[in-house]
């Protein structure tokens, strides 16, 4: 069943869209995170510029992360103070990141920003997430218990000042690396079509020590307004949204994100790391093939707007 | 693909016989349609083009037969076109040439391959067929004419053929009568939104005879034209919208799957 996308300026099949977000959703709704990292490499390799492809992604995951945070909020599990500080570094990291996304398009370098920004985050970010597993899974065969936040230790990071107390979280930090973690996940975010929350959630953990029982949903709502003021700018600045494409992938995504909750709770959390962890390093290669191997074609094209 | 095809042909050879002679051969050519609407379930069309040849009454007729060249040019836009070139082992676009004002759709058809109805010096002094079609390029600053083996002038053709977007089609003109002719123009579901020229041009024994135009118009229809329109013309307000429309969803979702 073709649908013509009209700001993406094709047509595709309305089946694969609904069944791409419902896979992504599943994983999404599985290991708690957005997938714009997921989504944004399958609307491309589908035919869908990478400009509409990260565009169109942000409101998907504005749609998921906000049913996410609605459930995140009846169980009181968001700390309402770090998300509005996080938000302060995070909206200015927005508006830069699709700054850079606009003159990136308008000299052609922006495909290949996108491509190496992925295998960079994603093999970094990858391989940290498997080793770090890979040492749980090994310290709780041998019965010692599994402990990510260690009271006593601080980093450098907890000598800078303006230091704040959020209450909900119970922690003690200043505000400096708030500020620089909210700026980070926006400009990336804005840039790559990603929410971040892969990023974002081991940030929170182990630089400013939050809580497992605040994380998530801290993150999810950050998220939420991340996105959904990545829309808004990319829509004002390139034109490049397509809510129609984003429609349906976000009616796939939160359909997919509940079933794969279901099944995340059935699953260890270091196991799901794992998962997790091993899933982000084969997108990360994937995107490093496409960059080392010599392409089809060393020729593209692309029409130039009259407006930049 | 649908193929629209209107009973055009008796109305064309009417106006074929109608029409009064004032050189050697006249051209009339219509259209199926002239208006090609964009709708969200267009995944391409098919037009047919329907032509006479009236001739003068003095003359008779020629001894090679007819041949028919139809140009279709789709709207115009500056094009870039980038090459890729290893840098530290990845691939990057290194450098690039503008073209300018390039046709986003080119169709040539004819009778017969377009060596055989005229010679090579003809067919580019009347920009016959797409090697023929000037595709002025601009490099950093000066815009310069480059001739048909340049590559990027070759990888643009290239990529458009790929796309269908470009097209020389050798059988694409049929005749169904000696004087009564037939072309069907395919659109790919990529073409733009504008004014598409169509040029009708008759030859024999390797000169021209006549030309005629006969255009037509790719338009989207109501929803999609609201969308473009709004996303390109009111960008923050369909920004807000579109970011209302995700809200909504993740709520409402969050409605019908509640669990607690």
């Amino acid at each position: 069943m073709e649908i013509y996308l009209p700001i993406a300026d094709l047509p595709v099949n309305i089946l694969v869209i609904l069944a791409m977000g419902l896979a992504v959703g599943f994983i999404s709704g599985m290991f708690g995170i957005g997938g714009g990292f997921l989504m944004t490499p399958l609307l491309i390799f589908v035919g869908i510029s990478p400009a509409v492809a990260v565009a169109s992604v942000t409101t998907h995951i504005a749609a998921s992360s906000m049913s996410g945070s609605i459930s995140y909020w009846r169980r009181r599990a968001i700390d309402v103070a770090l998300v509005c500080m996080l938000l302060a570094g995070g909206i200015i990291g927005t508006a830069f990141g699709v700054w850079l996304f606009t003159f990136l398009r308008a000299v052609g370098q922006l495909d290949i920003t996108i491509g190496v920004s992925y295998v960079l985050l994603l093999g970094i970010v990858g391989s940290l997430m498997v080793a770090e597993s890979v040492r749980a899974i090994v310290r709780a065969r041998h019965g010692k218990p599994v402990d990510l936040r260690r009271p006593g230790s601080h980093m450098w990071i907890h000598g800078l000042p303006f230091k704040l107390r959020f209450k909900r979280s119970r922690i003690y930090v200043s505000a400096i690396p708030v500020w620089a973690i909210g700026f980070l996940i926006g400009f990336i975010g804005a840039v790559m079509g990603i929410g971040g929350g892969f990023l974002l959630v081991p940030l929170l953990i182990y630089v400013l020590r939050v809580p497992t029982a605040t994380v998530i949903g801290t993150s999810m709502m950050l998220t939420l307004i991340t996105m959904a003021s990545a829309t808004v700018m990319h829509a004002a600045t390139n034109h490049l949204v397509d809510a129609l494409l984003a429609l349906i992938l976000m009616v796939g995504g939160v359909t997919g994100a509940q079933f794969g909750a279901r099944a995340g709770q059935r699953m260890r959390a270091e196991r799901l790391r794992l998962l997790l962890g091993l899933l982000v390093l084969a997108v990360g290669m994937r995107f490093a093939l496409d960059l080392v191997l010599r392409p089809d074609s060393l020729y593209s094209l692309r029409p130039l707007d009259t407006d930049l | 693909m649908r193929t629209r095809v209107l009973p055009v042909v008796l109305g064309v050879a009417a106006l074929a016989a109608a029409t009064s002679p004032a050189t050697a051969e006249r051209l009339v050519a219509s259209l199926s349609t002239h208006r090609v609407m964009i709708t969200s379930n267009f995944t391409g069309e098919e037009l047919v083009l329907f032509g006479g040849i009236e001739q003068d009454s003095a003359s008779g007729p020629r001894r090679s037969g007819y041949d028919i060249v139809v140009t279709v040019t789709g709207p115009r836009q500056n094009t870039v076109t980038f090459r890729k070139q290893r840098m530290l082992a990845i691939w990057v676009n290194a450098d690039s040439r503008v073209f300018e004002d390039a046709p986003s759709y080119l169709a040539v058809l004819s009778n017969r391959p377009l060596s055989a109805i005229a010679s090579t010096e003809t067919l580019r002094r009347l920009q016959l067929g797409i090697d023929n079609i000037p595709l002025p390029q601009r490099a950093s600053v000066n815009i310069a004419e480059s001739g048909s083996d340049e590559p990027f002038r070759l990888a643009f053709i290239k990529i458009k053929t790929d796309h269908g977007l470009y097209r020389e089609v050798a059988n694409g003109v049929t005749f169904l009568a000696p004087e009564l002719f037939r072309a069907t123009i395919p659109l790919p579901a990529e073409v733009l939104v504008g004014t598409y020229e169509v040029d009708v041009r008759l030859l024999a024994d390797g000169t021209q005879l006549a030309r005629t135009p006969a255009p037509f118009e790719v338009y989207k229809s109501g929803f999609e034209q609201v969308m473009t329109t709004a996303a390109r013309d009111h960008g923050v307000l369909y920004g807000l919208a579109t970011a209302a429309m995700a809200l909504a969803t993740g709520w409402f979702a969050s409605i019908i799957f509640r669990r607690d």
